[in-house]
């Protein structure tokens, strides 16, 4: 039993790499989805707060990440734009990373063309801008000398949806969808704390544990962390077998080879301590 | 020609000499890191020359109406004491752009940073015991537990030993929970690409091998 241990011990990384690569690929091949029941989780707080929204509200979406975070951070960006526009909403996109604005577009022209929204009176893609912080900042008091025209350069005056908007306070919610620096910091920093506007975010899983602090402080109405938060929204808006839900049973398996990885490792760990060698 | 279908066996063969690394070091993922490399300079450098010079800098003092606005040399200059740094005679220039930088940087954050990152989590953290629900006042009972032990592992001025390393033992205890936590949501970020990367393959790569092979429709 102990030269089997052993051996787990040493098994070559290479064959573990196959294993994940397996744990991945068969769900995916079967098209396994598992039930994702969602509790009292920030991301029912963010659904619940969306859906408190009145219609005719305008909601900020900041697309802050690119195709190197997509499959978190499009998913969770397509179920919001999906719950916005049910709800009546006015979306005004924008984004703090270059490639932001295009795949914000495809989010909600996507959605829009399938529910009939019309661009420019139901929502509009400002697209990016640089400066992050001090960006923000300057929308708080106007978003038009910081955006004079939308993604595609049609002049802020010709774009009805926008005439009430002025500045920050012009919005119910604010929610950055962020891959990291420029994103949810600063907008909380920035817009939240400082122009009092509600931060909502979703986020990469490796940037959520950082930014639960600003959920304890009620500094953020809600958070959608990872592939799971966008599974949840998914969940929650109604989406059957959606991009992030579909991806939840490759998740699931691949984590419990990963444990029980990590179970042989240190078994084998303190079974070769146990006989002295090692430290 | 199928341009999308060329993007697709592009996308998926650039993915397999990328994953090749795995096996071990080798010329593929070599050709591929390369190419990923100069291909993000050369993408970042026109971005940013069409979204953000332009648009930022030359329309406004070109305006389309006409005419010049000289206020924009101003920050033209400072731009070219950023590169000064490669002519060394004249480097000591680019430390005024980015002593402006730096300054405006502090500037806007300093009150804001404080406020938010740590005023904000202070008041978090005190006021979080007033809460009417017993679970409620359980959880802010571990989080306030959690911050005093934990800051306790981290005050070098009095012997870990009594009272204080026990405190200390709990604050690390928790802190490792709590890199625990961020690991598992690292492992599920990672995975997240890998699923990305697989449903490429599987669910656009894949069917477009019957359609080249005449298979399919």
């Amino acid at each position: 039993m102990a030269g089997i241990i052993e051996k787990l011990g040493n098994t070559d990384r290479r064959i573990i790499f196959v294993l994940i690569a397996l744990s991945v690929i068969i769900p995916i091949s079967f098209n396994l989805i598992l039930p994702n029941p969602v509790g009292a989780e920030p991301s029912r707080d963010l659904f619940d707060y969306v859906d408190a929204l009145p219609e005719g509200s305008n909601v900020l979406v900041s697309f802050d990440y690119d195709p190197s975070t997509m499959p978190e951070l499009q998913p969770m960006a397509e179920a919001v734009v999906l719950h916005l526009f049910k709800k009546n909403v006015n979306i005004v996109g924008m984004a703090l990373w270059p490639q932001g604005a295009s795949l914000g577009q495809d989010a909600m022209s996507g959605m829009a063309d399938s529910l009939g929204k019309v661009q420019f009176e139901d929502w509009v893609n400002l697209g990016y801008k640089t400066g992050g912080g001090v960006m923000i900042v300057r929308l708080g008091s106007s978003v038009s000398a910081v955006f004079p025209t939308d993604k595609d350069n049609v002049p802020w005056a010709e774009i009805p949806m926008l005439r009430n908007i002025t500045g920050l306070e012009s919005f119910s919610l604010i929610i950055s969808l962020s891959a990291g620096d420029p994103g949810i910091i600063q907008w909380v920093m920035m817009a939240g704390d400082r122009f009092g506007v509600p931060i909502g975010c979703g986020c990469t899983a490796v940037s959520a544990p950082t930014l639960y602090t600003y959920l304890q402080t009620g500094q953020m109405v809600g958070m959608l962390g990872g592939l799971k938060g966008a599974a949840d929204y998914e969940t929650l808006v109604g989406i059957k077998g959606g991009q992030a839900i579909r991806g939840m049973a490759p998740q699931s398996v691949a984590h419990i080879v990963i444990m029980l990885f990590i179970i042989i490792g240190n078994v084998a760990y303190f079974s070769q301590r146990k006989k002295g060698g090692a430290k | 020609m199928n341009w999308e279908i060329l993007g697709i066996w592009l996308g998926a063969l650039v993915t397999f000499c990328l994953y090749s690394f795995l096996y071990r070091d080798n010329p593929f993922y070599k050709f591929a890191e390369h190419l990923f490399v100069g291909m993000s300079a050369g993408y970042w450098v026109i971005y940013n020359i069409e979204n953000v010079l332009i648009p930022n800098w030359w329309q406004k003092m070109f305006p389309a109406e006409g005419g010049f606005s000289w206020i924009w040399v101003i920050p033209g200059i400072f731009a070219l004491f950023m590169i000064a740094r490669i002519v060394p005679k004249i480097a000591s220039f680019s430390r005024l752009s980015l002593g402006m930088i730096i300054g405006a940087g502090a500037g806007l954050n300093m009150v804001s940073f404080f406020q938010t990152n740590a005023l904000a989590q202070v008041k978090g953290t005190i006021f979080s015991l007033a809460s009417d629900s017993v679970w409620s006042v359980f959880s802010s009972l571990v989080l306030v537990i959690g911050v005093v032990s934990g800051l306790v592992y981290f005050f070098f001025s009095k012997a870990h030993t009594g009272v204080v390393g026990k405190t200390a033992n709990v604050g690390i205890t928790i802190l490792m929970v709590a890199f625990g936590a961020s690991f598992g949501y690292t492992i599920m970020a990672r995975l997240s690409l890998l699923i990305g990367r697989c449903q490429f393959l599987l669910e656009d790569w894949l069917p477009t091998i019957p359609r080249l092979l005449g298979f399919g429709g």
